[in-house]
């Protein structure tokens, strides 16, 4: 199928999109020939964000790896809804074992790959943040001091959503999950727990690590494609909202991840062997309420009365990370 | 102590001899004491229970003598080799001395010839040279054997040394008391 | 070749030369001498490109194996105890995935209380997980069932578990016949997997089943043990082809011609048996044993027809199903239904206690004489036993079971009897 170049004078901005682009930089998922790892026909909740982060990822790192990848897959929404037997959406070599196993299972099928010689094969470890964050950290730890070659996705909506929207350690203070409901005087989440993966990836000094956002597919495809050039343990967490665990609009889903990034909430960063090295900046500072304001797990907090404290409390975290990063001004 | 009875069982396996050696089954709190077993036989040895009536104890740590009944159990004829500077008088072992066949038992110091070849107090070698010379079950050869084989080079040398002099030693001590009583 | 050696270090050895090609391992005793060994081995360049993985947990190590035996790998792990429980998702993961992974359990006693020594109790935890299970009697036996446990493994997609007795066998030193390499690559071919993660060829592996397919899937599992049953008897002919030698299979008589009273046991209490039965017999009493070799799938059939003229079984085991009494005796229970013929169950060796010749004796002449309560705990310490129920009886506040009873065992003291 031939492609027609088309001259305008902006590019590479929201009004005209990837038609404006060289062929060489439009996005995977924008050409006819991509791998569609993640083929329709899945499972998946209508606006499901994971669905789309799990596609992206993968597309592109099929294309990176020249379709050379082996993808192990944690328990979880994207497992469930990608293999409802006996039809599976999976175009790849596909495996999936337990909840927790998953960044060792992918060391395992590294190992056997280098024992039969075979240094052209990428391995994909992938799973959502209670997998990730939780129950498969041991593993996931483990996978990153040894630096064996396996890439890993964290598809990061922010709670348990498989098993009925339950706190994760992933889980943003004041969310509110049906494990950490807003009654009596609870905010939901409790303020002060969960754990900072990104940060922990690079405590571990691996080669490469990234976050991303289902907000920005040119961003998230250059991420993948970085880290398939790298050899040894590398982590990529990705931000896909859950219209249903989130109690967002399924059509909101690409609104509400581009909000988490433009509000700070979801810094966009890289970092090698444990120093950040590269941000995305923010294109337009939004306040966290116009985050918050789509999504019912919030809903407690701005009322009415607002929870001004609240507010102000997710704000200062919003606004650390803009400092952290470098992501404004 | 496991790596003397691990030892034995090689030497005696060089000597033709089947060989079974495993640590102990007891109690090992602390402050129990550590113990090994070994069989030895012409014929395959099937059975795996603890030994109980052992034809040979070696004492490692003689400070145990009086504290735990570590005879429990001997042969009639058995052997008693123990590593200790002191004596058998000055071990209180009038006892053993009495009940047990001349010659049968020994005492002495294995762990100042490891201090002596091996700059350690090890007495491991030097008790398994004691055992060749006290009880004739196994050869001098097969015991050095053995110890080249898991030592090798001038750790090994120096093991089989102690095993020499200790095997001297106690020849002569066991000697001495035949000597005595003949006399 | 002959040598004496300890079991673990000979288990190494004979691994090397099964060309496993991706090892992981998480340290527990008594299993620590066995990946010692093959670490160094696989760092010299003696396993070809065989890769060895130091993991950070047990359920790691099987996980790891489950990646790399679905890249097409030969595979080999080893644990015990608290390791294969804390492993237990990954090793029913690993059969219903059908993978064909080997695994030596170095069978030690699951706590609490924390105990080190042997028995039965972990393999037992996981009996039915549908890996087939094999059990050594002595290190050449634990040698030999692993180069069959491999063949069995890769025939019949089935992961297989090698049962050897943790310190009793691992650690004890004997004299064991080391095949060379050559002779084990003959009775060994390379590994032909049924399923594997293949960029050019994809397929999804371990997709959820519901209600419609879910009992045909372990149908076929069951099937594939019912298989084994078959294929064990002719693995173990083709083995004394190629070795020379008998070992392992599924259950072995000893003295069992007119035999009256058949002793049935698992492992190296075998030996011990062995020696008491040459006793009785020369005391004219008919009694023989059975060595049940393979435990998983149990071999019913040929356990049955061992049976036929027996008037009286006693089964020795190392384990206890907690508020039941015996596992093994429950399934020999089974193999006789239909015979009114009393079967003993003999707990014994728990934690590690060691099982005399003369407890078993005395332990066979009672159960001849009716006199064997039902289980019955072989060298069990009633004193003991009766002192903390009448403590607990008297104080609510009676503190920890174990710590007790060891106090009370210090002032009377620990004797081998």
């Amino acid at each position: 199928m031939s492609t027609e170049r088309i001259k305008f004078y902006q590019t590479g901005t929201f009004t005209a999109g990837n038609r404006l682009l060289d062929e060489a930089t439009r996005t995977v998922q924008s050409r006819v020939d991509r791998t569609n790892s993640l083929n329709s026909g899945h499972r998946a909740c209508q606006g499901c964000g994971e669905a789309l982060g799990a596609r992206y990822a993968l597309d592109a790192a099929m294309r990176a790896s020249r379709n050379q990848l082996i993808a192990v897959n944690a328990t979880g929404c994207l497992e469930v809804f990608s293999s409802p037997y006996p039809e599976s959406s999976w175009q790849i070599p596909w495996m999936h074992s337990l909840f927790g196993n998953a960044p060792a299972v992918a060391s395992g099928v590294a190992a056997a790959l280098r024992a039969k010689g075979r240094d052209e094969v990428t391995v994909i470890a992938q799973g959502g943040d209670g997998a990730t964050v939780d129950i498969g950290f041991g593993c996931l730890s483990g996978m990153f001091e040894r630096n064996d070659d396996v890439l890993y996705f964290c598809y990061d909506n922010e709670a348990y959503m498989n098993t009925g929207i339950q706190r994760s350690g992933s889980t943003p203070p004041f969310a509110r999950t049906n494990t950490t409901q807003a009654v009596a005087d609870h905010p939901g989440n409790p303020v002060g727990t969960g754990k900072n993966v990104p940060r922990i990836a690079m405590a571990h000094g691996i080669p490469y690590v990234a976050t991303a956002s289902v907000a920005d597919l040119h961003d998230l495809e250059r991420k993948v494609t970085t880290a398939i050039g790298v050899q040894g343990a590398r982590y990529l967490h990705i931000h896909v909202p859950c219209p249903l665990g989130w109690g967002s609009d399924p059509a909101h889903t690409m609104k509400v991840a581009r909000l988490a990034v433009e509000s700070g909430l979801f810094p966009l960063f890289e970092a090698e062997c444990g120093t950040v090295v590269r941000s995305t900046p923010i294109r337009r500072k939004v306040p966290v309420e116009r985050y918050l304001e789509l999504q019912t797990r919030f809903k407690h907090l701005l009322g009415p009365p607002q929870d001004t404290n609240a507010i102000a409390a997710i704000q200062a975290i919003a606004d650390a990370n803009i400092v952290t990063y470098g992501l404004w001004g | 102590m496991v790596t003397a009875a691990e030892l034995l069982a090689v030497a005696a396996f060089s000597d033709g001899k089947y060989a079974q050696a495993f640590p102990s089954f007891g109690s090992e709190r602390m402050g129990a004491p550590v113990m090994a077993f070994c069989r030895i036989d012409d014929t395959t040895i099937r059975t795996r229970d603890a030994v109980t009536c052992p034809d040979v104890v070696i004492v490692q740590d003689a400070t145990l003598l009086h504290q735990v009944d570590l005879f429990a159990g001997l042969t009639l004829r058995g052997f008693v080799l123990i590593n200790s500077t002191r004596s058998l008088n000055a071990l209180h072992l009038e006892e053993f001395l009495s009940a047990l066949p001349v010659g049968h038992v020994c005492a002495f110091p294995a762990s100042d010839l490891g201090l002596k070849y091996l700059k350690r107090p090890l007495a491991n070698a030097p008790l398994l040279g004691g055992f060749a010379a006290l009880t004739g079950l196994i050869r001098l050869a097969s015991v050095e054997s053995a110890i080249r084989q898991r030592f090798p080079g001038e750790i090994g040398e120096a093991n089989v040394a102690s095993v020499r002099e200790a095997y001297d030693h106690v020849t002569a001590l066991t000697a001495e008391q035949q000597g005595i009583l003949r006399r | 070749m002959n040598v004496q050696m300890e079991g673990s270090q000979a288990v190494a050895e004979i691994l090397a030369c099964c060309r496993p090609e991706v090892i992981a391992a998480y340290p527990i005793s008594p299993q620590t001498h066995i990946v010692e060994r093959l670490s160094a081995k696989v760092a010299r360049g003696e396993i070809g490109r065989c890769q060895f993985v130091n993991v950070e947990s047990e359920f790691a190590a099987l996980s790891v194996l489950i990646g790399a035996s679905a890249s097409g790998a030969r595979t080999y792990t080893a644990t015990s105890s608290q390791g294969l429980l804390f492993m237990a998702e990954a090793v029913y993961n690993a059969a219903g995935l059908g993978l064909p992974i080997v695994m030596t359990i170095a069978n030690r006693a699951v706590g609490a209380p924390i105990n080190i020594w042997n028995d039965h109790s972990d393999s037992m935890a996981l009996r039915d997980a549908g890996w087939i299970q094999l059990f050594a009697e002595h290190n050449q036996e634990a040698i030999d069932l692993h180069i069959q446990a491999f063949r069995l493994a890769e025939a019949l997609s089935c992961p297989v578990m090698v049962c050897m007795d943790g310190y009793v066998l691992t650690h004890a030193s004997e004299p064991v016949d080391l095949p060379d390499a050559a002779h084990v690559d003959a009775y060994l071919p390379p590994y032909q997997p049924v399923q594997l993660l293949d960029p050019n060829d994809p397929v999804s592996i371990g997709a959820m089943v519901g209600p419609d397919a879910f009992a045909e899937v372990k149908y076929l599992a069951h099937h594939q043990h019912l298989r084994a049953l078959d294929l064990i008897p002719e693995l173990t002919q083709a083995f004394e082809q190629h070795f020379h030698r008998q070992s392992g299979g599924l259950c072995s008589p000893y003295r069992m011609e007119g035999a009256d009273i058949a002793v049935i046991a698992m492992g190296s209490v075998i030996g011990t048996i062995k020696d008491v039965v040459d006793e009785l017999r020369r005391a004219s009493i008919p009694v023989g044993c059975i060595k049940i070799g393979c435990y998983r799938p149990f071999p019913m059939l040929q356990l049955r027809g061992l049976l036929e003229g027996v008037s009286r079984v006693i089964v020795v085991e190392k384990d206890l199903a907690v508020g039941v009494g015996g596992i093994v005796s429950a399934d020999v229970q089974r193999t006789l239904s239909g015979r009114q013929i009393p079967v003993h169950t003999v707990i014994a060796g728990l934690g590690g206690r060691s099982i005399s010749t003369s407890s078993l004796k005395q332990m066979i002449l009672e159960a001849r004489a009716e006199r064997l309560t039902e289980p019955y705990f072989l060298d069990l310490n009633k004193t003991v036993i009766e002192q903390e129920l009448a403590r607990r009886r008297d104080i609510r506040r009676a503190g920890p079971v174990a710590e007790h009873i060891l106090r009370t065992m210090n002032v009377m003291g620990t004797k081998v009897s």
